[in-house]
């Protein structure tokens, strides 16, 4: 077995008594007092996470735009100098190799946030896809990564900087920030359907600035595990890689599809099937489910209609704010319907459940 | 870590209150909090019979399923039916919520459930 990683903030996690897990190789805390009132206090008040084992991707030089829209299947030019755009990467079968967020400097500049688990793999993909003068750098451990998220992140992180923090709308950014005297990448992103900022400082200030955050935010705050992320995202219906798409799920099939511009003039990996998908529809649709008899959907539990296996779970758990056993499910384009009678396999009896929509949270995000 | 002295405990930390031929099961202390956040128990049927160490029922965590074990070989006589809506009593107070009752068919098979100091050392063992 190789050796787990830590982050810079493994010490804050003991310290603050985080139940520390292998998480994808990195040691990390899946809670610190519990999922269920983590998942509270980030929906009502504020939480702080440790996202430090993101990776971190430069894209620099001359043709640099060009590049990274052959990657990615959203339209870049959708974003300006500091903003931030999220997209599937893709293979040309159309299956995702990531999906991350793009942060954008200018023509020639971007910084690429990308999944913790590929973070080996999608910098292997850029470095096999770049042309030689492009320089394509693995920023991964020059970086932490802390998340302020909820209704009270702005108050809590504005006390701790003289930049007025509503300069920075949803997916903007500001590549240099001073948060408690250290310097820092500051977006208005996240990954739970709240309000909040990700920050992007040395690894070197990490301690300090977890510190900062959660004097600043007094029993407002409260540092966050993995559990909760999960939990946070899921109810959010924020898709994960490896559960809502993967290399055998295309983001048309995810229903991602907003993230998918075929209709540019770029020829993005992916892009030939993407297009037919989402011009005929794909044979499977990522559909909302809720449990109608008693039982919790995970993910992986087979789906049925009318006696036939239809599909899978992606994910699916009790979701804590909305109090209901739902569940996000790949299944036959058919069955993908509002209203369509499903049973899910929970350990081998056939449990009752409903295809439905809008079962989700709805985002408190700041959007324009 | 709270281990009342006055149970039995198997190795898969369940804890048994037995009187006379009837037997009350639950989950530990040290089983409720390595699984964190309770949010669903499935119950045994009552009348059905289940064996020293099947599988009796589950708890899931939000994280996690669980199953619990009956400690001994019997007849389901009774359900804690107030754990399938309120699950959560499983972290609460762990002592007090019966999961189910067994009409005990072998005592013989308490010999080979631990007393709380034998379960204490083995729950210290488990770090």
């Amino acid at each position: 077995m190789s050796e787990l990683k830590r982050t810079p903030l493994y010490e804050k996690h003991i310290k603050y008594n985080g139940r520390i897990i292998d998480f994808g190789g990195w040691e990390l805390p899946v809670q610190y007092e519990g999922i269920l009132k983590e998942h509270e206090q980030v929906r009502s008040s504020a939480g702080l996470f440790d996202v430090s084992h993101m990776g971190e991707i430069l894209v620099q030089g001359k043709g640099a735009f060009d590049f990274v829209q052959n990657l990615i299947t959203n339209d870049l030019n959708r974003i300006g100098d500091k903003q931030v755009i999220y997209s599937p990467i893709c293979y040309p079968d159309g299956g995702c190799v990531d999906d991350l967020i793009v942060y954008r400097y200018s023509q020639d500049h971007f910084f690429i946030v990308v999944n913790a688990a590929n973070t080996d793999k999608d910098f292997a993909w850029f470095k096999e896809h770049a042309p030689k003068d492009l320089l394509v750098e693995n920023l991964s451990s020059q970086y932490a990564q802390l998340a302020v998220q909820g209704p009270k992140a702005q108050e809590i992180l504005q006390t701790l900087t003289d930049f007025d923090l509503n300069g920075i709308a949803f997916f903007h950014f500001e590549p240099e920030v001073l948060i408690a005297g250290k310097k820092c990448i500051v977006s208005r992103t996240g990954y739970t359907g709240e309000d909040g900022f990700e920050l992007y400082a040395d690894p070197k200030d990490a301690g300090d600035l977890w510190e900062s955050l959660l004097n600043a935010g007094g029993s407002s705050i409260a540092p966050i595990g993995l559990g909760a992320r999960d939990t946070l995202r899921f109810e959010a219906k924020l898709p994960l890689y490896g559960h809502e798409i993967s290399a055998e799920i295309s983001p048309v099939e995810a229903g991602l599809g907003f993230f998918v511009r075929p209709e540019i003039d770029a020829d993005f990996l992916g892009k030939d099937v993407l297009k037919r998908q989402k011009e005929n529809g794909a044979d499977r649709d990522l559909c909302e489910f809720i449990m109608i008899d008693r039982g919790i959907p995970r993910a992986g539990y087979e789906v049925f209609a009318e006696g036939e296996k239809i599909g899978f779970i992606t994910t699916g758990m009790f979701a804590p704010t909305l109090q209901k056993n739902i569940g996000l499910a790949l299944i036959q384009k058919k069955y993908a319907k509002s209203g369509q009678p499903i049973e899910i396999s929970i350990r081998n009896k056939l449990i009752k459940a409903e295809v439905g929509k809008g079962l989700f949270y709805s985002k408190k995000t700041k959007r324009n | 870590m709270n281990i009342p002295e006055d149970l039995l405990y198997s190795k898969e930390h369940e804890w048994v209150r037995i009187d006379g031929s009837k037997a009350q099961v639950g989950i530990t202390d040290y089983a409720q909090h390595s699984l964190g956040d309770i949010v669903f128990v499935e119950l045994p049927e009552v009348d059905s019979e289940v064996e020293a160490m099947s599988e009796a029922g589950i708890v899931e965590s939000v994280k996690a399923v669980s199953p619990i074990y009956s400690p001994v070989s019997g007849k389901i006589i009774a359900v804690n039916e107030k754990l399938e809506s309120t699950p959560e009593l499983l972290n609460k107070t762990p002592y007090e919520e019966w999961i189910f009752e067994v009409e005990i068919t072998n005592t013989e098979e308490q010999k080979d459930l631990l007393d709380g100091a034998a379960y204490k050392k083995f729950c210290e063992l488990q770090k």
